[in-house]
């Protein structure tokens, strides 16, 4: 087909696909409000379901472990926006889930040294560590709208360690090594109804879906299509009147105040805020996380916040399940997981290079064109 | 028509290129170019490889800042910084076609409209109506730029899986997307078929009077029968130095343009 021939063709074909793209986006629907919060919606449905079924089973532990899993997700759904959105490699989110717990926990203990202690002052100390990591997130972001590629990836890892040295080096005020502890309020008046636990796994799914919610916003606005022109070609976003610097400073802003709420629920969670938890460890699981959930999608950080709480869970059921000298057991502790995370890493990039995301969505793909031609 | 000259009253409208020089270190890469590209005018920049063609458009776009010289639109002295360019109604295309291969085809026209996009950070944040009305809008704008261009079928797809000419017309009407008043046009036919080319040059010659926005285009191509045949004046550069400026027959009969090209390309464009 000659060009001339092509060009009449979709003359024709444009005016039709202009009016699939106005009846697409109709409807209440249609709009993206609507459709993000009903999702909201029903995700906090089956999580609160699910949060009961949990709490029914008798094990606190597993409530405890949803709301790690909510709390890895701030993070997660934060790092993946930055990195596979705005293609700002970050090896320190780490240090701003610190900064977000240290925030929430000097929060907490100044709140409880007036006597205050009551639900409300989570919210407060959940919000203060979100504003500390937007703070520190804008000024790293600032020097990172600067750098690209191993000079970022360098940069990033310097703040990773840098930010628990800080704790351990000013320990009057963050009480060095071993951190700082406190209880974490919570509506106490029905125990019977509400355990810890429970309670712990509501907050968690309520900041999670609040990060999911805002980030899937953000993301489908036109701010999402700037993110991703700029990580595209920086020339041709130029061109197209985007201001490169200012893109890149607000994606990291943004990612360090999910992350930020990630750290400050893991403290509110764990009633600790210590050093040794927001190691550079953290930062390469975090975005070891992202990558095999699938690069980009908000749903992989779901996959990948997952594995962060399944996989050292798993590691520890190996180490104790095999009788083993304590010295060897005690080294594999904490590496295993490490170890096998890597190992998971280069299978799913061998199987899957989308991602356990890429993998679902070819897979039901695939499902749903085999259906498609058994139904003709 | 006169040639360009530095008379400051010449620049009544359009684009005005004064003295313009430019080194890298000790390269000249362009001295005491001026030129001027008026309102609904589409005017060629040609020379041999090396000439300066490139380093002018990145002049004109704020990537290279010139050592010497200064520029005007409208009258009015021009500063260029690339991602101010739309709102001081220039857009450009790039060699090559630079579309963003992550976005859909209608997703890299409504980046092209950035400039006119008003939502707000907290708006977009939290998807207020606004945003999506906007949204709509950008949509719809980006379609009937599709449309006008013929490629409106490949609205959904994303620009690596098509064919070459058809991104090509996808990153024109990403620049049109802008509502330039000037069009720069790096290389438009490198790559293209005989035919495309042709399709390309009717593009091009309909762009000034497109819309009653009296646009003007500046293009700078290796391809001399499209020049020739699109352009209403045309500057030769070589070596950074302007050498010769005039209509397609006047450039054609300069033998400063001929020499410079050693023949071939112009005994060919004459053919």
């Amino acid at each position: 087909m000659t060009a001339t021939e092509e060009v009449e063709n979709t003359r024709t074909q444009g005016a039709t696909t202009l009016a699939r793209a106005s009846t697409v986006r109709g409807g209440a629907f249609g709009r993206t409000l609507v459709r993000h919060a009903v999702y909201a919606l029903v995700a906090i449905v089956v999580l609160i379901v699910l949060t009961s079924a949990l709490a029914g089973t008798g094990n606190t532990f597993l409530n405890y472990q949803l709301a790690m899993v909510c709390a890895y997700l701030c993070a997660t759904a934060g790092l993946t926006f930055l990195t596979g959105i705005n293609g700002q490699l970050s090896l320190g989110h780490g240090a701003l889930m610190a900064t977000g717990a240290y925030g929430a926990a000097l929060t907490i203990r100044a709140l409880a040294d007036r006597g205050i202690e009551a639900v409300w002052a989570v919210f407060v100390a959940l919000l203060v560590g979100v504003l500390a990591a937007l703070v520190v997130g804008a000024v790293i972001g600032a020097a990172a709208a600067r750098l690209r590629g191993p000079y970022l990836a360098g940069v990033t890892t310097v703040i990773a360690i840098v930010v628990p040295a800080i704790t351990t080096t000013f320990d009057g005020i963050f009480k060095g090594d071993q951190g700082l502890s406190f209880v974490t309020p919570s509506p106490g008046a029905v125990p019977a109804l509400l355990s810890n636990e429970e309670w712990q796994a509501y907050l968690g799914i309520g900041c999670a879906v609040l990060v999911m919610f805002l980030l899937a916003n953000l993301i489908s606005s036109r701010f999402g299509r700037q993110f991703r022109a700029v990580a595209n070609d920086e020339v041709a976003a130029k061109l197209s009147g985007i201001n490169i610097a200012r893109t890149q400073v607000l994606a990291f802003v943004v990612s360090a105040g999910c992350a930020g709420l990630g750290g400050a629920l893991m403290a509110a969670i764990t009633q600790q805020a210590a050093p040794g938890a927001y190691s550079l460890t953290l930062s390469l699981y975090l975005l070891m996380a992202i990558v095999i959930g699938g690069l980009g999608s908000l749903a992989g950080a779901v996959w990948g916040a997952l594995l962060l709480v399944a996989l050292p869970d798993l590691s520890t059921r190996i180490t104790d399940s095999l009788e083993l000298s304590p010295d060897l057991a005690q080294k594999l502790d904490g590496n295993l997981a490490l170890a096998i995370f890597g190992l998971f890493l280069i299978i799913v990039m061998i199987v899957a290079p989308g991602g356990i995301q890429g993998l679902v969505r070819r897979l039901s793909g695939r499902l749903s064109a085999r259906r498609r031609s058994a139904g003709s | 028509m006169s040639p360009p000259t530095g008379d400051p009253s010449a620049a009544d409208g359009g684009l005005s290129l004064r003295d313009i020089g430019v080194r890298f270190g000790g390269l000249v890469a362009l001295e005491g170019v001026s030129l001027q590209v008026r309102p609904g005018r589409v005017v060629g920049v040609i020379g041999p490889n090396g000439a300066g063609k490139t380093t002018l458009f990145n002049v004109v776009c704020g990537f290279v800042k010139p050592s010497t010289g200064s520029m005007t639109v409208d009258g009015r002295p021009f500063q260029p910084r690339p991602h101010r360019l739309n709102a001081d109604g220039i857009a450009r295309t790039l060699q090559g076609v630079g579309l963003f291969d992550h976005l859909t085809v209608v997703e890299n026209v409504m980046a092209g409209a950035t400039n006119e996009a008003r939502t707000g950070f907290f708006a977009g944040l939290l998807a207020l109506p606004g945003s999506d009305r906007e949204e709509r809008r950008l949509r719809e704008f980006a379609m009937e730029l599709l449309a006008e261009l013929g490629v409106a079928a490949y609205a959904r797809a994303y620009p690596q899986t098509l064919p070459y000419a058809v991104r090509k017309r996808i990153a024109v009407a990403r620049a049109l997307a802008a509502r330039p008043r000037l069009m720069l046009l790096d290389e438009p036919a490198g790559g293209l078929g005989h035919d495309d080319i042709q399709e390309l040059g009717a593009l091009i010659r309909g762009l000034p009077a497109r819309g009653g926005l009296n646009c003007a285009v500046m293009l700078v191509e290796h391809h001399m029968d499209l020049v020739m045949s699109v352009c209403d004046e045309i500057n030769v550069l070589d070596f950074g130095r302007l050498i010769a400026h005039g209509t397609p027959a006047e450039v054609k009969a300069n033998p400063k343009v001929l020499e410079a090209y050693l023949g071939a390309d112009v005994e060919e464009a004459a053919a």
